[in-house]
């Protein structure tokens, strides 16, 4: 469960986030959509307290982001829009890493390390290293390596960027897995297709305010729009900066 | 504690993966220095030796004029050579090193008693030439000065008239420390040494890996980022630290290979020397390390971190060059500043002069309290919040 109330951050003259709340619920997938530049990033990396917010509060499972940002980022499985791997580690060293710095004895993260190559269908190339990877095989690295600690809760930010049709399939896929054990799962995404296809929830996101936080069908509701590309129009006021 | 081992562990496997780090760190970076050292020094004992033993080729002008001073610098070694159509010419394209003129009337002036005159012609900026040159000016004086106590003796005086003062030179110099003069830029070695034994390190655990995207998902974690720093400082010390221990097991073998006794000169770099180094050099690692780490901590890429780390590259060389150009006295003070102590710390060792437990402590004391100083500052600049971010 990861709460938002009211978060603010400003960089300069520019405000990136200006009053953001939501709420992403255990079992759900919670869409964050907007367009380039509406805040999406700089909001998930407040809630895995890469940055403090200049106001506001995130509460994760009930603990509180600005008091104990270590216990918060244990309960979090986190897919930075930043993915780099270590490139002369193979990609099972990579989750090892990961795995120990989370704190956790050896046999489990084995245990828990052979498991998300299996659910991810990474076995072919676990033991490479990852220099040369492609982006598909990147992204399901940094995946296995964000979730070895078998978190409650799960960011991913923009998880299929840059992914094939099939790639993109298998991650969605996969995606709906962690929501059916239970875990809560907040991503953000520029593609409406995606968002529509996924989520329990939507928050739209444009110029760092929340602007609908519904579920797909009660927008198309709201707006009167059957189609959710021209729903999602209307509310964000243009179509800059989204992709069908 | 399991963290900081932890980011350890990870960050010197990653490393020694890679070819680049591990050559320059333990290979090139230490080894350049001894091997380059022994080159030059072999050289330039080599020729000094070879200087002082082989006789000397001058040619020499107008040898007809006075054939009993050629016979006797004959005796001393000198071998005179036809004469050269224009000695200025000649001394300045460094044909000959020095030329002897004898004008024509040299053995008129000689015979009426009066003073004859030779000319010597030589360039003074060549430095390569100062040996050659005062060898002539020596065997002439010799010559002169035995000729000036024929002539009294001939006139039943004493020869000891012209002599009122006799100088006795008493050298202090030991053999220790004329080899000490010769090897100043030792010190600099060293430090040279630890900041690339740990450049690529530093470069690559900050600016690198904050190039290559990885810090943010690192930092998210829940780890501490001081563990995180810790950790990889660490490794960067003990890559600058083997490194050093090569580097100064190189000088210790590299050493025997110069042929320092064969001009008087006693060159010590056996293990006692080698632990007294590394002692005062410990800290230095810390302090190099950490300085790096947060100069590439600023800088936006990897590439700008490798400018700004050659720039600083060349701030450990200002006590070398200082103490080069303007030899001052050696003073306890300056064992408490950093860098400066080591230099003269060392150099005092190859001196053979005194070097007690309490200049290594205090050279070691002043080393370590900087270099906590700028970990702390860099720990601090690691919790900064751009710090993690790529773009």
């Amino acid at each position: 469960m990861i709460e938002v109330k009211d978060l603010h951050k400003h960089f300069g003259a520019v405000k990136a986030v200006d009053g953001v709340s939501f709420q992403a619920r255990d079992g759900e997938i919670t869409g964050l959509l907007g367009p380039n530049g509406a805040g999406k990033t700089t909001t998930l990396r407040m809630l895995y307290t890469l940055m403090n917010p200049d106001q506001g509060q995130v509460l994760v499972d009930g603990i509180d982001a600005g008091r104990d940002a270590l216990a918060v980022r244990r309960r979090l499985g986190v897919l930075p829009d930043a993915r780099g791997l270590y490139k002369r580690l193979t990609a099972r060293e990579n989750i090892d890493y990961f795995a120990k710095l989370q704190g956790m004895d050896d046999a489990l993260a084995r245990q828990r390390s052979r498991q998300l190559i299996e659910a991810l269908e990474m076995a072919d190339i676990a033991d490479r290293r990852t220099e040369g990877f492609s982006q598909g095989q990147r992204v399901k690295t940094a995946i296995a390596r964000a979730l070895v600690h078998d978190p409650k809760n799960v960011i991913l930010d923009e998880p299929t960027n840059g992914l094939d049709v099939m790639a993109t399939r298998g991650l969605r896929q996969f995606m709906r897995r962690l929501k059916d054990e239970g875990r809560c799962v907040l991503f953000s995404s520029h593609i409406m297709q995606e968002v529509a296809a996924l989520c329990d929830r939507i928050v739209v996101i444009a110029h760092g305010r929340v602007v609908a936080d519904e579920t797909p069908d009660a927008l198309r509701e709201q707006t009167g729009e059957a189609n959710l590309e021209d729903a999602f129009v209307k509310i964000i006021g243009s179509e800059e900066g989204l992709a069908a | 504690m399991k963290t900081t081992l932890t980011v350890f562990l990870k960050e010197v496997r990653e490393n020694l993966r890679d070819k680049r780090t591990v050559m320059s760190a333990l290979l090139y970076g230490p080894l350049l220095g001894p091997v380059i050292f022994v080159m030059i020094m072999h050289t330039v004992l080599t020729r000094e030796l070879d200087k002082a033993d082989q006789p000397i080729k001058v040619p020499v002008i107008g040898a007809q004029y006075a054939p009993n001073l050629i016979d006797a610098l004959r005796q001393q070694g000198f071998v005179p050579q036809p004469p050269v159509a224009d000695p200025e010419a000649a001394v300045r394209n460094q044909d000959a090193d020095i030329v002897l003129r004898i004008p024509e009337d040299f053995g008129k002036a000689w015979r009426q008693g009066e003073t004859s005159q030779v000319e010597l012609i030589y360039d003074s900026s060549q430095r390569d030439t100062d040996g050659s040159v005062d060898r002539v000016k020596r065997m002439l004086d010799a010559y002169v000065r035995h000729q000036g106590a024929m002539r009294l003796v001939a006139r039943g005086l004493s020869p000891a008239m012209m002599v009122p003062v006799s100088i006795d030179e008493r050298d202090q110099a030991t053999p220790q420390s004329r080899a000490g003069q010769l090897f100043a830029m030792m010190p600099y070695f060293f430090v040279l040494t630890i900041f690339m034994g740990g450049m690529y390190l530093a470069i690559d655990l900050t600016a690198g890996e904050r190039e290559r995207q990885s810090l943010e998902p690192l930092f998210a974690n829940p780890v501490p980022r001081w563990k995180v720093f810790l950790g990889k400082l660490s490794a960067i010390c003990v890559f600058s630290l083997v490194s050093l221990v090569i580097s100064v097991i190189g000088f210790g073998i590299c050493g025997r290979f110069i042929p320092a006794e064969r001009m008087g000169m006693v060159l010590d770099l056996g293990p006692s020397f080698a632990v007294r180094v590394l002692l005062m050099m410990l800290p230095l690692i810390i302090l190099l390390a950490s300085l790096q780490t947060l100069v590439a901590a600023f800088a936006k890429s990897y590439r700008e971190a490798q400018t700004y780390l050659s720039v600083l590259m060349l701030v450990p060389a200002l006590p070398s060059i200082l103490l080069s150009a303007m030899p001052i006295k050696v003073a306890n003070w300056m064992y408490a500043v950093p860098l400066l102590g080591q230099q003269v710390g060392i150099t005092q060792l190859l001196r053979g002069g005194e070097l007690g437990m309490q200049q290594i402590a205090m050279c070691f004391a002043s080393g370590l309290v900087l270099a906590i100083v700028v970990a702390l500052i860099t720990a601090h600049v690691y919790r900064s919040e751009r710090l993690a971010i790529s773009v």
